[in-house]
C-alpha cells in the first residue's frame, strides 16, 4: 500500500546539494531517509526548514508530495518527475562516466 | 543609520519633510519633488539648506533647470535590482552640473558602492546592518577602470596611452 | 588574440577579491540570499536543479590553448570531468560547490580568463563570428570591436542594475554566424559610400516566452561613434525599461511598446546630448587593440594538396567529414575546421578534460594555438594548414570529435533542459540523443543537407527552438513531457521565428514525428533546396496536414 504525503527539500548553502530534511533536523541526500508528513504537519517542517536557512545550511527549501510506504511509512519517490530527477541526478550519463 | 560622505562616517545633519509639514524654520530640509513641484516659489528667501528627494522613477530632467537651488539631491534606491539612480546620478552631475551632496538612500549595501561612487554619489546612507568597515573599505575595492564615469578615475584607454 | 595588460590583470583580480569576501559573508551569515543572489549572478553563478552551475566566458569565442587546458583543469579539480558549451559563448560547468567557486575565479584570473558579467541582469559576454578574420566572406575582423566593447561593458558602474540581461553580437561576414538578429544589440560591420567603417545596428532581437527579430535602429553608425551609441542605447533602456515585471524587462518590450521610431529618437536625443571626445578611444587605443587580432604567420603553401587528394580517394569517412566539417579559408592553404560537440548519442556541446586536453594540444600543433567555441555549440580550429588535414582527422576520430555533421540534422542545438535546469518544463538532451541515433544513417542515406534541429526545454528559449530550422519547445502536460514543433525559423540573414506546426508530441512520437517532416521535406523539395527554403516555399498548410493526417 502506497499513499502521498509531503516533505520538504532545498539545496545545500556550501555545495548546492540536493537535500531532504529528515528527523532531527538533520538534512540527508536520500530521498528515502527523508521525513514525510500529513499537511498540517508539513507546515511544522517548513518552520524547521526556515532556521535552517537563517544557519546558513540551505537555500529555498519547499514542499514536495512524495509517495510513501504505509507499512514502513517511508518515502519511496517525489510524485513529480521534475523531483525524481533531482533525486536521482541526470537521466543521462555525464560524458565523464560513460 | 550610517551616513559615509567622502569615505567617512558623518552626521546626519538633514531631516525629510513630509508633504504636509511646514517648511519655514531654518533647519536642512529634504522635500519631495511633488512638493517642490507644487510650490516651488514658497522656497524663495528661505533661510536654511534645502534638499530634494527623487524616487527611482522620477527622472532628474525634472530639476535640470534648478539644480543650483539644492545643497542636497537625495537619490533612492528603492530595491536592489532598481538601477536606475546610477543613471540619475551621472547625468545631475555630467549634464546638468550639480555640485553639492548627492546621496544614496534605500538599499545601500556595500557591493553597490564603489559604483556609486563612480556614478557622482558623495554620500550613502547605509541600509541597516551593513558593516561600517568593510563598506568604507569597497568604495576602493576597484583600482582601475574600462569607462569614464562621474569620477576621475581615468580609463584605461587612455591611460595606457598617456607616456 | 587579445592579451591582458596590467590594468586588465588588477581588474579581474580586484574582482575575485571582491567576489571571494561576497561568498565568505555568504557562508557566514553576513549577507541574505535573497541580495547574494544578484551578486553570484553577476559572477556566472547560478543554483541549478541538483548544484550549482558556474558559467565562464569566453569572449567572442576564442581561446587559446592553455586556457583551455585550464577549463579542463578546473572541470576535473572542482568539478566531475567535464564541461558544457552553450550558444553564447560560454562554458558551463554543473557541478561546483559555492566554497570553491573563489579559488575556480582566481585560476581562470592567471590565465586572463573570467566569468564575470556571464549572467544576471547586466551586459553579458559579447558574442561574435567563431570564423572571424579567417572567414572568405568577411567584410572586416569584428574582433577588435568586440574586445572594445567588452572592456566598455566590464564592470559599467552605471549599467550594472540593468532593468533585466544584456546581450550584444557583433559580425563582419555576410553570412551571420553569430545570430546577430537575435540578440538586444546586434551590429554588422559595413562600409559606406565614401569607404569609411561603421555598422549597421539592430536593437530589440531576443527569444524567451516573446521572441522579436531585432530591428534596424542605425542603417550606418560610424565606427567613432559606436560606444557613445551603445551608452545611449543603454542608458535610455536603464532609465525606461520596466521594473515592474520581469517578464516584460527586456529591451525587446520597451522598443516594441515605444516603437522604434519612438525609440530610436529617444536614443538619437541622449546620443546626441552626450560628450563627444569623452568616449573616443583613440586612434593608439584602437591600433593596439587591433594589432592583437593580426593574422598569424601564415606558411606559404598551395591551395591543392597532394596529402588531401590521396586521402580523400581512399578514404570515403575521411571524405565525408572533409566535405561537411571542413570550411573554405581565406589564406591559401589553409582551411578551417569544425570540431563536432555533437557526437552519436552524445549531450551536445558536452566536452571532457580530457578531450579538453587533448583539443589544446592539437590546436598548438595545427593551428597557432588557438581555439574557437561556436554558437552553435561546437569547437573551430580556424588554421590549420590542408597538409595537415589528414593527420588532424585521424586524431580527431581517436577523440570522437570528428562526426561529420556540421550544420546537419543531427548538429543540434540542446539547452540542458530538465536533466539540470531548474527552470525547465522538460528534458531536452534525451530527444537531442534520441534523434542523433534515429538519424545517424538517415542523414547520408537521405541526404538531407543543411537543417538547424534546436531544442528548449522551457519557453525561456536557451536552446533556441524559435529560430531552429526545426524547433522542439519542451513543455508539461498533466505531469507529463510533451514536445511542440515550430518550423520555418532561423538566426541567419533570414532571420524569423517559427511557427508553431500543431499540437504538442509526446516524448515517444516526437522521434517519429521529425523523421515524418524530413519526409514531406525530401518528398517536396526542388534541386538543391534546404529544408527550410522548401518550408517557406509549400507554406505551413502543407507541412502541417501531412505531418498530422497520417497519423
Ligand atoms: C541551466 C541554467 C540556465 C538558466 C537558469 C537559464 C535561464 C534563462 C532565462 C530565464 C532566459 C530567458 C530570458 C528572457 O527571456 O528574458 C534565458 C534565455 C537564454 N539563455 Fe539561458 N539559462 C540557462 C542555461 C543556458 C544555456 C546552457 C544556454 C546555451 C546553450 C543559454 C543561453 C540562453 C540564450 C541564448 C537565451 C535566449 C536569448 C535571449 O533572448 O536572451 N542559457 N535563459
Ligand atoms: S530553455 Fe529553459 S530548460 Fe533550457 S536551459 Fe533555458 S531555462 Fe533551462
Amino acid at each position: 500500500m502506497k499513499m502521498t504525503l509531503r516533505m520538504v527539500t532545498a539545496n545545500r548553502l556550501h555545495d548546492g546539494a540536493v537535500v531532504y530534511l529528515a528527523a532531527d533536523d538533520d538534512w540527508t541526500r536520500n530521498v528515502e531517509s527523508g521525513l514525510a508528513a500529513n499537511t498540517e504537519d508539513a507546515d511544522k517542517l517548513m518552520t524547521t526548514a526556515e532556521e535552517a536557512v537563517h544557519n546558513q545550511l540551505i537555500v529555498a527549501p519547499y514542499l514536495i508530495d512524495v509517495e510513501v510506504d504505509v507499512q514502513s511509512s517511508r518515502p519511496v519517490r517525489p510524485i513529480r518527475f521534475r523531483e525524481q530527477i533531482r533525486a536521482k541526478g541526470p537521466t543521462i550519463f555525464a560524458p565523464a562516466a560513460e | 543609520m550610517t551616513l559615509l560622505k567622502n569615505g567617512e562616517i558623518v552626521e546626519d545633519t538633514w531631516r525629510n519633510l513630509a508633504d504636509d509639514e511646514d517648511i519655514s524654520g531654518e533647519e536642512s530640509i529634504i522635500v519631495s519633488l511633488d512638493r517642490w513641484q507644487n510650490e516651488p516659489d514658497k522656497f524663495n528667501g528661505r533661510n536654511g539648506a534645502l534638499g530634494i528627494r527623487l524616487e527611482s522613477h522620477q527622472k532628474p530632467d525634472a530639476i535640470a533647470d534648478d539644480v543650483e537651488r539644492f545643497d542636497l539631491i537625495a537619490l533612492d534606491f528603492p530595491v536592489l535590482p532598481d538601477g536606475r539612480a546610477f543613471s540619475h546620478g551621472r547625468l545631475l552631475r555630467e549634464r546638468y552640473g550639480f555640485k553639492g551632496e548627492l546621496r544614496a538612500v534605500g538599499k545601500v549595501i556595500q557591493d553597490q558602492l564603489y559604483f556609486m561612487q563612480r556614478c557622482g554619489f558623495d554620500a550613502v546612507e547605509l541600509s541597516e546592518g551593513e558593516d561600517v568597515a568593510k563598506s568604507i573599505a569597497a568604495l576602493n575595492a576597484f583600482t582601475v577602470a574600462y569607462q569614464p564615469a562621474a569620477d576621475d578615475i581615468i580609463p584605461a584607454y587612455k591611460t595606457r596611452h598617456d607616456a | 588574440m587579445y592579451q591582458y595588460d596590467q590594468t586588465d590583470h588588477t581588474l579581474t583580480r580586484e574582482r575575485v577579491t571582491e567576489y571571494r569576501d561576497q561568498v565568505s559573508r555568504r557562508l557566514d551569515g553576513n549577507i541574505s540570499e535573497d541580495d547574494f543572489r544578484p551578486l553570484r549572478l553577476k559572477n556566472g553563478l547560478y543554483m541549478q536543479l541538483h548544484a550549482y552551475m558556474l558559467r565562464v566566458g569566453i569572449p567572442y569565442g576564442m581561446m587559446s590553448s592553455d586556457q583551455l587546458r585550464m577549463l579542463a583543469y578546473i572541470g576535473r579539480k572542482y568539478d566531475k570531468g567535464y564541461g558544457h558549451f552553450t550558444t553564447r559563448q560560454n562554458l558551463q560547468y554543473n557541478w561546483p560547490t559555492l566554497e570553491d567557486t573563489p579559488d575556480i575565479l582566481e585560476n581562470l584570473a592567471s590565465v586572463e580568463m573570467n566569468a564575470i558579467q556571464t549572467s544576471g541582469n547586466v551586459n553579458r559576454n559579447v558574442t561574435s563570428d567563431p570564423l572571424a578574420g579567417v572567414a572568405p566572406d568577411e567584410l572586416e575582423d569584428p574582433r577588435p570591436y568586440a574586445e572594445i566593447i567588452r572592456q566598455f561593458l566590464t564592470l559599467h558602474p552605471e549599467f550594472s542594475w540593468l532593468p533585466r540581461k544584456f546581450k550584444v553580437a557583433i559580425t563582419g561576414a555576410e553570412d551571420d554566424r553569430a545570430a546577430i538578429n537575435v540578440h538586444d544589440i546586434g551590429l554588422k560591420l559595413l562600409k559606406n559610400e565614401a569607404g569609411e567603417t561603421g555598422f549597421r545596428v539592430l536593437v530589440g532581437g531576443g527569444l524567451g516566452r516573446s521572441p522579436f527579430i531585432g530591428k534596424v535602429i542605425r542603417e550606418f553608425l560610424p565606427k567613432d561613434d559606436l560606444i557613445r551609441y551603445i551608452q545611449a542605447i543603454l542608458r535610455v533602456y536603464n532609465m525606461e525599461g520596466r521594473r515592474d515585471n520581469m517578464f516584460k524587462a527586456r529591451i525587446k518590450i520597451l522598443v516594441h511598446e515605444l516603437g522604434i521610431e519612438k525609440f530610436a529618437s529617444l536614443v538619437e536625443e541622449e546620443f546626441q546630448a552626450s560628450e563627444e571626445d569623452v568616449l573616443f578611444l583613440g586612434q593608439a587605443e584602437e591600433d593596439r587593440i587591433k594589432a592583437f587580432f593580426a593574422a598569424p604567420d601564415y606558411a606559404d603553401l598551395s591551395d591543392d594538396s597532394p596529402e588531401v587528394i590521396e586521402m580523400s580517394s581512399g578514404n570515403e569517412a575521411f571524405a565525408q567529414w572533409l566535405e561537411r566539417n571542413v570550411l573554405a579559408h581565406k589564406q591559401a592553404g589553409y582551411s578551417i575546421v569544425n570540431l563536432s560537440l555533437k557526437p552519436l548519442g552524445g549531450v551536445p556541446g558536452d566536452i571532457t578534460s580530457d578531450q579538453m586536453d587533448a583539443v589544446a594540444g592539437l590546436a598548438d600543433t595545427f593551428s597557432f594555438g588557438q581555439i574557437r567555441a561556436t554558437h552553435r555549440q561546437n569547437l573551430v580550429l580556424a588554421d590549420v594548414a590542408k597538409k595537415d588535414l589528414p593527420s588532424l582527422w585521424q586524431e580527431l576520430v581517436d577523440l570522437n570529435l570528428a562526426t561529420p555533421n556540421l550544420d546537419r540534422i543531427s548538429d543540434i542545438i540542446c539547452c540542458p533542459g530538465m536533466d539540470y535546469c531548474s527552470l525547465a518544463t522538460a528534458r531536452s538532451i534525451p530527444i537531442a540523443k534520441r534523434l542523433s541515433e534515429r538519424f545517424a544513417d538517415l542523414d547520408t542515406l537521405l541526404n538531407i543537407g543543411e537543417i538547424r534541429l534546436n531544442i528548449s526545454g522551457c519557453i525561456n528559449a536557451c536552446g533556441h527552438h524559435h529560430v531552429g530550422h526545426i524547433g522542439i519547445l519542451g513543455v508539461e502536460k498533466n505531469g507529463e513531457e510533451f514536445y511542440q514543433i515550430t518550423l520555418g525559423g532561423s538566426s541567419s540573414e533570414d532571420a524569423d521565428i517559427g511557427q508553431i506546426i500543431g499540437p504538442a508530441f509526446s516524448s515517444e512520437d516526437i522521434i517519429d514525428a521529425v523523421e515524418k517532416l524530413v519526409g514531406i521535406y525530401i518528398s517536396n523539395r526542388e534541386d538543391d533546396e534546404r529544408f527550410l527554403d522548401t518550408y517557406r516555399r509549400l507554406g505551413k498548410a502543407v507541412f502541417k496536414e501531412a505531418l498530422y493526417d497520417a497519423a
